[in-house]
């Protein structure tokens, strides 16, 4: 029974956002029904992006870096930041900078109130290191590496890693063709208690 | 301000809903004006439409209905785009292209009359669903301390941050509880009830009005504060006060008893609604290792300490569970281990043991000091309960500790067992100290009696005297005491209630020396002695202190235990509450973000979250008791409190009953409690229960059954896929013979699908060649090709009726005309 926002509340965000943040700031689009983001958030992601934005060339270059987006203290120590960034990323040139849009997308996919459905599908992209659709031994490898870290000490040695993808593939892997697709991925995750709950990240 | 949001939400709800009104007559004019100019009624809509067949019929009742379906349809993607996993660029498109389409045609909709009403009901929704968003967003804004929890979730993760969680989750139930109490018992005492000073009960008494400003007798809740709105004492029995004819003792109960049922059905609704969450938590083990790895990594982790930290536990948990897939099971010196665990139970009932013994001991030991004079007694001797009992509760987990280590169970049996004897340690000291209250209420009752006693007897004599010096038999004035000299009795109720809030006091003291003591001052030394250390203070033996959550959640439903406990005898205690988990939330928080480092063991927050709300209902249960026993059996104080002069605490009900409700209801009441009624509701409910549970065990086997299936189903499609073309001779044959190979339809439709699956068996299999020859269980397959041989082969066997053994999975085809129909197998009706 919802319906599309009113031509009111439009002009009524308009002026709000204008007032709140810019006075020269582009029309915001209506994003409170495309992201599962509250109008704070929205206000607060856009306030942290425009900072990035300043601190690169200048207020009127639409794209933040990979870097610039990397300091934010919620990617900081993520294993997957690049990953992360790379999936967000509309840019064309495969650098994972982050247009506004791109950041609300990534934003409302780690929020909250975001369904399993969505937090799977891009889970399973963040964790498909090649980009090939599938997550095959050499992703699962990769995967095991970034959540282990990168130091020594607590690395698996080659022999635990070849059992331990041999295990994983046992469990998830229905069709047996040695690589995990969406489905079987989503299958598998819609069953842990817990992923909706960590997959989650809050500015 | 939520008015305020609320008027400016109305102010603009209804301003622009004038223009649409007038936006709307106006797009019906121009309307109107096209008909009459072109004469053709028929063409106008196809011409503002882009309707593709431009049917030349104008707004036909079915057209109508397309077009209101069409824009249902399109509100309905509005809605849901945010579900789908693109662009936000496509996303943005799409919703325009919705949106106008919406704007559009919505307009259109309607006719004279039903247009307008039409309009305005569009109207209204959308400001309906404007409103609510506003007031989510109101609400999420009104969340506290949401961003200090997220603060806290992102150096820790999400198992500490689950702390918090829980403890403005109590915060709130505390805060609804602080509302009853003071509302309906408190505010009207003070407002209408009679001054302090006025009669006895309100009054300090004469002996101990030169000390009961000080503050070590305030601070023990003795002097003013024991005669203050605190405590139970100091209410009125007059039965209506005020211009409202407040009605104190029956709301005193009523609320006393209120504060159980709300709090019972809070919990019961927060566990209903979790386990609701959990999913089905079916399968523990078929995805250990799969959940390991997709799931481990707690997003929220902000801090590369954390990081660190979750990385060596990862390695941990994954090293761990290969071991443990490698050898399931350990061959080591089995009694050995037997031996060492009963051990360790034993010396953990020992400690048990001798703690509830020490506590008993000291509560007798505090009555006989009770009896001696106060001044007397050192400070030790007069807090000893209190500090024996919050020792204990320091002491004896890091023991459960130690002594759980020659147990050597695995980390999470061991967590769930370390618990669980805390748990057993905390309720058994709790109960020894209330056993040991009963005793001492007992003693009390007897004191009572004698002084009552004495006062009927002092009164007696008084009015003897009076009779005889003024010779007059009636309206004798009652004896010109003032309250402060009149006898009393020892009031039991009160001192029950001075004993749990010493008791929640001397807690929240412990608790908070603790976190002063033990992780600040610890992190203070750590830091900067490690300059001038010969060893590494950081890394080594001392460290910095983790957050006990498990002790720290446990220690929270405890205290709320003794809440619910004292809050009859004290209402003052919940205000205590409050204020306790108030300053709390900002002191753990500022400790765990000063001075505690995040953990080395992952205790997953999901799971635990039921498993603290059922022992939270455990106390809720276990504190209801002791409450309503007293209030049941014991006979309440003569001469204070607001049930004084009564048999029993419930009569103040039965009065009500009787002389304020009309009489038909006190008949109701009494039918209703007539035994005769009582025994066969009883039974109703037992009998409801027991069906209850046999629907639900029903349910659940049911439910193990799919499961079964689903797992064979799966088993069996590995199976087919690993032995396409190796084992199954007779499938092999028959994929030979059949010209299409692509015998493997979509996994996720088999997945799903079972009857699918068998339909696909049965009839199909004859009817369309390779359309679904699939492997379920070979000699199915086998009875298929004898029964039709080949389908390109050529029909041997004369017409006849179908044979009704060899197609088992016929039984749940579909209707025989239809599979008959079409099946070579059976009998060919074409012929």
């Amino acid at each position: 029974m919802r319906s599309g926002r009113d031509p009111c509340a439009f002009s009524r965000m308009d002026l709000f956002t204008r007032k709140k943040v810019q006075p020269t700031e582009p029309i915001l689009i209506p994003h409170g029904e495309l992201t599962f983001l509250t109008k704070q958030e929205i206000l607060m992601a856009h306030k942290i992006f425009s900072e990035l934005q300043d601190r690169e060339n200048g207020p009127y270059s639409s794209r933040v870096s990979m870097e610039k987006i990397h300091t934010l203290p919620e990617l900081k120590s993520n294993p997957f930041r690049k990953r992360i960034c790379h999936v967000f990323s509309t840019s064309d040139m495969k650098d994972g900078s982050l247009s506004f849009e791109d950041f609300l997308d990534l934003l409302s996919a780690f929020s909250d109130s975001a369904t399993l459905e969505i937090k799977s599908h891009y889970a399973f992209r963040i964790f498909d290191f090649d980009d090939d659709g599938t997550l095959d031994a050499r992703d699962l490898e990769k995967l095991v590496n970034s959540l282990t870290g990168e130091t020594d000490d607590t690395r698996l040695t080659g022999e635990e890693m070849r059992q331990l993808i041999s295990n994983i593939l046992e469990e998830s892997d229905i069709d047996k063709d040695g690589t995990v697709n969406l489905s079987e991925f989503q299958h598998v995750i819609s069953r842990s208690p817990d992923f909706v709950s960590s997959f989650k990240i809050v500015l | 301000m939520c008015l305020i949001v609320l008027f400016s939400n109305v102010l603009t709800t209804f301003s622009p809903y004038f223009q649409w009104i007038q936006k709307e007559e106006q797009k019906a004019g121009i309307n109107r004006s096209l008909q009459l100019e072109e004469g053709k009624p028929s063409q106008q809509i196809a011409s503002s439409s882009s309707d593709d067949n431009s049917e030349d019929e104008s707004m036909s009742e079915g057209e109508m209905a397309r077009l209101k379906e069409d824009v249902e349809e399109k509100k309905k993607l509005i809605a849901t785009l945010r579900n789908k996993p693109w662009r936000m660029k496509r996303r943005l498109k799409c919703l325009k292209e919705a949106q106008a389409f919406v704007e559009k045609f919505e307009g259109a909709l309607g006719k004279g009359k039903g247009r307008r009403l039409y309009a305005f009901k569009v109207m209204m929704t959308k400001k309906i669903i404007k409103f609510n968003r506003d007031f989510e967003n109101f609400k999420t804004a009104c969340i506290p301390w949401e961003s200090r929890i997220k603060e806290v979730e992102s150096h820790f993760g999400s198992s500490v941050a689950s702390y918090f969680i829980f403890l403005r989750w109590m915060y709130g139930l505390n805060l609804v509880l602080f509302g009853f109490v003071f509302g309906l018992v408190v505010i009207p005492e003070v407002l209408m009830g009679m001054p302090y000073g006025s009669i006895a009960r309100k009054t300090v008494p004469r002996e101990e009005q030169d000390s009961a400003m000080d503050f070590s007798v305030l601070f023990e809740f003795g002097g003013y504060c024991k005669y203050s709105i605190m405590f139970y004492g100091y209410y009125n029995y007059q039965r209506s006060i005020g211009l409202l004819q407040f009605r104190l003792p029956l709301s005193y109960l009523l609320v006393g008893l209120g504060i159980f049922g709300y709090s019972l059905m809070v919990v019961i609704r927060t566990m209903a609604r979790n386990a609701n969450e959990g999913g089905d938590g079916a399968e523990d083990g078929a995805f250990t290792f799969c959940w390991k790895l997709f799931t481990s990594w707690d997003f929220l982790i902000g801090n590369p300490e954390t990081a660190d930290n979750k990385f060596a536990s990862t390695t941990t948990s994954f090293k761990e569970s290969i071991v443990d897939e490698q050898e399931n099971l350990k061959d080591e010196n089995i009694h050995l281990q037997r031996f060492l665990r009963v051990l360790a139970n034993l010396l953990i009932l020992c400690c048990l043991g001798g703690s509830g013994y020490l506590i008993y001991y000291v509560v007798k030991r505090s009555q006989e000091f009770a009896k001696k004079d106060r001044n007397e007694l050192s400070w030790l001797q007069k807090n000893e309960v209190e500090i024996v009992m919050s020792l204990l509760g320091l002491v004896c987990p890091p023991l459960f500790e130690v002594i759980a280590e020659l147990e050597n169970y695995h980390p999470r049996i061991a967590l769930k067992w370390q618990l669980g004897r805390i748990f057993a340690l905390f309720l058994g000291n709790l109960y020894t100290f209330l056993f040991a209250l009963f005793d001492e209420v007992n003693a009390k009752l007897e004191n009572e009696k004698e002084i009552k006693n004495e006062t009927i007897w002092a009164l007696k004599e008084y009015y003897t005297n009076y009779t005889l010096y003024h010779n007059v038999t009636e309206n004798i004035p009652p004896p010109n005491i003032s309250p402060a000299d009149v006898i009393r009795g020892p009031c039991w109720e009160t001192e029950v209630g001075i004993e749990f809030v010493k008791l929640t006091v001397s807690d929240i003291q412990v608790t908070y020396l603790t976190i002063l003591i033990g992780d600040f001052l610890r992190a203070v030394i750590v830091r900067f002695l490690n300059y001038c250390w010969c060893w590494d203070l950081e890394a080594g033996f001392p460290s910095y202190g983790e957050f006990d959550i498990s002790g720290n959640v446990l220690g929270l439903i405890f205290n709320q235990g003794m809440i619910w406990m004292g809050a009859f005898y004290a209402p003052g205690l919940v205000g205590v509450n409050v204020l306790r988990l108030l300053s709390s939330m900002y002191y753990q928080c500022w400790a765990v973000m000063a001075c505690n480092v995040p953990h080395e063991r992952v205790f997953k927050a999901s799971r635990s979250n039921n498993f603290y709300m059922g022992l939270l209902l455990l106390v809720l249960f276990l504190s209801l008791m002791p409450v309503v026993y007293s209030i049941m059996t014991l006979p309440p104080s003569f001469d204070c409190g607001p049930f004084s002069g009564q048999d029993q605490m419930y009569d103040v009900i039965m009065e009500t009953i009787e002389k304020d409700l009309p009489p038909f209801m006190a008949d109701i009441f009494s039918y209703a409690s007539n035994p005769g009624l009582i025994m066969p509701a009883v039974l109703l409910m037992v009998l409801a229960i027991y069906y209850l549970n046999a629907v639900s065990k029903a349910y659940q086997n049911a439910n193990m059954d799919l499961k079964r299936k689903m797992q064979m189903q799966r088993d069996e499609e590995k199976n087919r896929r690993n032995n396409k073309d190796s084992t199954n001779q007779v499938m092999k044959d028959l994929e030979d013979l059949l010209p299409n190979k692509s015998l493997i339809p979509p996994p996720s439709a088999e997945e799903t699908e079972k009857p699918a699956d068998q339909l696909s068996k049965s009839p199909k299999v004859t009817g369309k060649p390779g359309a679904a020859a699939t492997g379920k269980g070979v000699h199915v397959q086998k009875d298929v090709s004898l029964a039709a041989a080949n389908p390109r082969a050529p029909v041997t066997r004369p017409p006849g009726p179908r044979p009704p053994g060899p197609l088992p999975g016929n039984a749940r085809g579909p209707p025989p005309g239809q599979g008959m129909g079409r099946g070579r197998g059976g009998p060919p009706p074409r012929r």
